[in-house]
């Protein structure tokens, strides 16, 4: 039954690698690689009892780690247009152009 | 080895068919696209289901590797290196979309060429299993308790060479940081203010 429902989510996967390939939007693409990391996490948790091995479920946490800050450097790239700004908001003293990749 | 298929062993056969062919999907797509943008999200799900497949091979410190290195900091590092450059890759023509492939293909004859000197699977008298990893193996649960016997080697057997790994890639990243900087004072904050004030 383990690996039946294993199997799934590798079909599953592969749907949402057909909604990343297809687009059409940036923001699809973003959604898609985030779902599919996902699934990712739930894959590996279900191989770990496929293969008799729960204790995989540590390295599945550690991959929805990974996929949570990927996805958000992805989404701060697209709101800044860099990586070196702050995700907090600063007071503004300066002119725009000076707030390292505002002016890009 | 080969005789007496049970039903996992079916579904694992199953599991790794259908990874390796959602990464031959990914990798021919993204041959094929040219919004750099695409390509980029393209490869960190390819990164993701390499180190899907790593897992499924049991080879869990790899695909953890995999999944830091590939899926997130290279994803950063493209799509930082993608603001310097256009939004789309221009087609190539004539010849030039040959000998990629002609590249591809010989360099997986050479690998194919190349598994049939290796070892059978899971092989007892092959190199790997006969001189130290024996050892490992048998000293492990004993000595260390920790169901990995890879991670039993990395971080205890050979602790101090992990940890002077560790201390290499900690300087070269703070070199990195120190010569490139970060926020106001970094690189591109400077070239823009200089670019402002032309």
């Amino acid at each position: 039954m383990t690996e039946i429902a294993a199997v799934a989510i590798i079909i599953a996967i592969g749907l949402t690698l057909v909604r990343a390939l297809l687009g059409p939007t940036l923001y699809d693409r973003v959604l898609a690689v985030n779902s599919l990391g996902t699934k990712t996490v739930l894959f590996i948790g279900f191989l770990g009892f496929v293969l008799g091995r729960p204790d995989w479920l540590d390295i599945a946490v550690l991959y929805a780690l990974i996929n949570f800050v990927s996805t958000i450097a992805i989404l701060k790239f697209f709101r800044y247009r860099s990586f070196q700004v702050p995700l907090h908001r600063r007071p503004v003293t300066k002119t725009p152009t000076e707030q390292g990749g505002d002016s890009v | 080895m080969i005789a007496g298929y049970s039903g996992a062993d079916l579904a694992i056969a199953l599991i790794n068919v259908l990874l390796l062919g959602l990464l031959f999907v990914v990798g021919v797509a993204i041959a094929r696209m040219r919004s750099l943008f695409a390509i980029v999200m393209l490869s960190g799900i390819y990164s993701l289901i390499s180190a899907t497949w790593f897992v499924a091979l049991d080879a869990v410190d790899v695909a953890f590797t995999e999944a830091a290195v590939g899926a997130g900091i290279s994803t950063a590092l493209l799509l930082g290196a993608m603001l310097l450059t256009a939004r789309t890759a221009k087609p190539e023509k004539g010849a030039m979309q040959i000998v990629p492939i002609l590249v591809v293909l010989a360099t997986g004859a050479m690998l194919v060429y190349a598994t049939i000197d290796l070892p059978a699977f899971g092989d007892p008298d092959s190199p790997a299993n006969t001189y130290v990893g024996t050892d490992y193996l048998e000293r492990t649960p004993r000595e260390i308790a920790v169901p990995n016997i890879v991670t039993a080697v990395l971080a205890s057997y050979r602790g101090f060479d992990t940890l002077g790994e560790t201390g290499v890639v900690f300087t070269a990243a703070l070199a990195v940081i120190l010569l490139l900087g970060f926020g106001e004072r970094s690189l591109s904050a400077t070239f823009n203010r200089k670019k402002d004030k032309k």
